[in-house]
């Protein structure tokens, strides 16, 4: 295998790992502060793709305006589920939880179909960054390089706002001991919604930027990355941003290698990683060692 | 709802359940079939979801297992139905043995993406190794054989003879799972639910209890594959996929957690009403959803749950 095929097998499991990562974060960050595993995580980032789609066709196909407006929408649905829904399911076993996100599954995924039609919509093009670009004699979608630098951007936008702002170090602080955090002041509920939104967005904002990169928008795009994102927010350690990011990493770099060399097994190997991780390491490779 | 109430439904229903498979039409008894072959997989999931309130999202493995059991039996070995059944619910059982032994180490959300992994490991293999398991065809061709029992056989290609066939199995589901349900072992896994330290500190190994209920869920499930592979005479790789896990918890849901009854009663709302709302639309999904909603924020007992709540007031 030559120098050249191992650095385009790397770059596209960067871009794989980086594009998991965008719609893993937001799920990773619900989790951490909630405790709510959101199923419905994937259909916010449908959800936001398809939005993208038609705000950007109403407002005269510029892709950039379509990314900046279509998430709002899904965020507005994300504020209204955790204050309607979510709020009042806290209180009750896991399984509730659980359930409750996966019924906004079944309603988002139809919801879709009936108001875009069950075919597939084609992706618009990106100004700007269509096209390719040649390394070490192989052309590379600039779009994909453009996936991989955001990654970062989003991961340093997440860490500066919990690690250094006033709003972050509550939201730590609530997600350590939400009855504490109240009993000194923190409005915790409100917290919870803002957080859910934030979450919702990211999530919906992985799905406008994936227009592009996955080529067609299909009802079923959700279901096929809340696995993903499943299985990088385990492998990271669940409700660990950090470990998310990692682990999208891994995940990217090992689907890619592994489509290219056992394509058989592909799919196997990252369950058996993540199996492996939640036996060995359920806090995860960043997650703290006593939950 | 009292004992005696219990017994007068089921003999209720079993009397309805004769007289669709003597007189129904061939799509009700082909509908109702399939009602009878989710109710198992539901009777089944509830020992472990609704006993011990471990919810898996891995069952769809164990249904399949009992899938392709059964039809690589037919098809390579022999097509008598009651040891494809043998050799199926047998995989099912050896398969969540395995896979739970691993599973019940955690319990809550860790339980749930563990048996996700494993149940997905599955069905990616099931998907991808094209030369056993006829990738995403499945496997196709597999005959109703007659049940021969040495001195005379029973023919079961009619859809009616199958009927009979399935509601044979439910019934020994119903008492398999009525036993199980009243024995020590389902009173400890009931103790579980309420309060796992108690029962801990009583000496009781929790993980062993909730293997056992793991496997007996999962043996159960391998019983509705079998049959479903049966009924449908191919497989479908999907019903290996985490998604298919949830039409059990679906219906335990919508029937009533923690009842007896109430995962029949939640496959035949949910057969019923999913064909009804396919007359009108095609996203009969949307329906179950806002369904599910409702169930969820107001109504957890369910329609059993409800119906017996109210006769208690």
């Amino acid at each position: 295998m030559s120098v050249q095929s191992i650095v385009h097998v790397c770059l596209a499991g960067l871009s794989t790992g980086m594009f998991i990562w965008l719609v893993a974060s937001g799920l990773t960050l619900i989790f951490g502060v909630l405790k709510v595993l959101n199923f419905a995580h994937g259909s916010f980032y449908m959800l936001g793709a398809y939005c993208c789609f038609s705000a950007l066709s109403l407002l005269g196909g510029n892709f950039w305006l379509g990314v900046l407006i279509g998430p709002l929408f899904v965020c507005v649905a994300g504020c209204l589920i955790e204050r309607f829904f979510l709020r009042r399911v806290y209180q009750l076993q896991l399984p509730y939880q659980l359930l409750l996100t996966f019924a906004f599954v079944l309603v988002f995924d139809n919801l879709v179909k009936m108001v875009w039609g069950g075919g597939s919509l084609g992706s618009p093009s990106v100004p700007g960054l269509s096209g390719s670009v040649t390394i070490l004699g192989r052309a590379f979608p600039t779009y994909n390089l453009f996936i991989i630098a955001v990654g970062p951007l989003v991961a340093l936008g997440l860490w500066g706002l919990i690690e250094k702002t006033w709003y972050g170090r509550i939201i730590r602080a609530a997600s350590s001991d939400r009855e504490m955090a109240a009993a000194i002041g923190v409005r915790v509920p409100q917290m919870f919604t803002a957080v859910f939104t934030l979450g919702t967005w990211l999530g919906a904002m992985g799905g406008a930027l994936a227009v592009p990169y996955v080529g067609l928008l299909t009802p079923g795009m959700g279901e096929a990355i809340i696995i993903d994102a499943f299985v990088v927010a385990v492998i990271g350690g669940l409700g660990s941003l950090k470990g998310a990011f990692l682990g999208a990493l891994i995940i990217g770099l090992l689907s890619a290698f592994g489509t290219r060399f056992i394509p058989t097994f592909d799919m196997f190997l990252t369950f058996i990683l993540m199996a492996a991780v939640l036996l060995w390491r359920p806090q995860g490779f960043f997650g703290e060692a006593s939950r | 709802m009292n004992p005696r109430w219990q017994w007068a439904v089921s003999a209720l229903a079993l009397a309805a359940l004769i007289g669709i498979g003597l007189f129904g039409g061939r799509f009700a008894v082909y509908l109702t079939s399939r009602v009878m072959i989710l109710s198992i997989f539901a009777l089944g999931y509830n020992v472990m979801f609704g006993q011990t309130g471990l919810l898996s999202f891995g069952h769809a493995a164990f249904y399949a297992a009992g899938a392709y059991g059964l039809g690589l039996f037919a098809l390579h070995v022999t097509p008598h139905p009651l040891l494809g059944i043998l050799v199926g619910v047998a995989g099912a059982i050896l398969l969540a043995t395995v896979i739970g032994f691993f599973c019940v180490r955690h319990t809550e959300i860790y339980f749930a993406m563990l048996t996700l992994a494993f149940g997905m490991m599955v069905f990616s293999l099931i998907w991808n190794m094209r030369d056993i398991t006829g990738g995403d065809d499945g496997l196709v061709g597999i005959v109703r054989a007659p049940i021969s029992l040495g001195l005379f056989s029973i023919p079961i290609n009619k859809p009616q003879a199958f009927f009979f066939f399935v509601l044979f199995f439910l019934a020994l589901t119903m008492f398999l799972i009525f036993r199980i349900r009243h024995s020590p072992f389902g009173l400890v896994l009931a103790g579980i639910r309420e309060n796992h330290r108690r029962v801990e500190f009583a000496g009781i190994s929790l993980k062993n209890y909730r293997l056992g209920a793991f496997v007996i869920s999962g043996g159960f499930a391998g019983l509705a594959g079998a049959l479903g592979t049966l009924l449908e005479r191919n497989t479908d790789p999907f019903s290996a996929h985490w998604s298919h896990s949830a039409g059990p918890i679906l219906v335990t849901l919508i029937g009533g957690l923690q009842t007896f009854m109430g995962p029949i009663v939640g496959s035949t709302v949910y057969i019923v009403l999913r064909e009804i709302i396919f007359q009108y639309t095609q996203n009969w999904m949307f329906w179950f959803g806002i369904l599910l909603l409702v169930i969820i924020m107001g109504f957890r007992g369910g329609i059993v749950g409800a119906l017996a709540g109210k006769s208690k007031h």
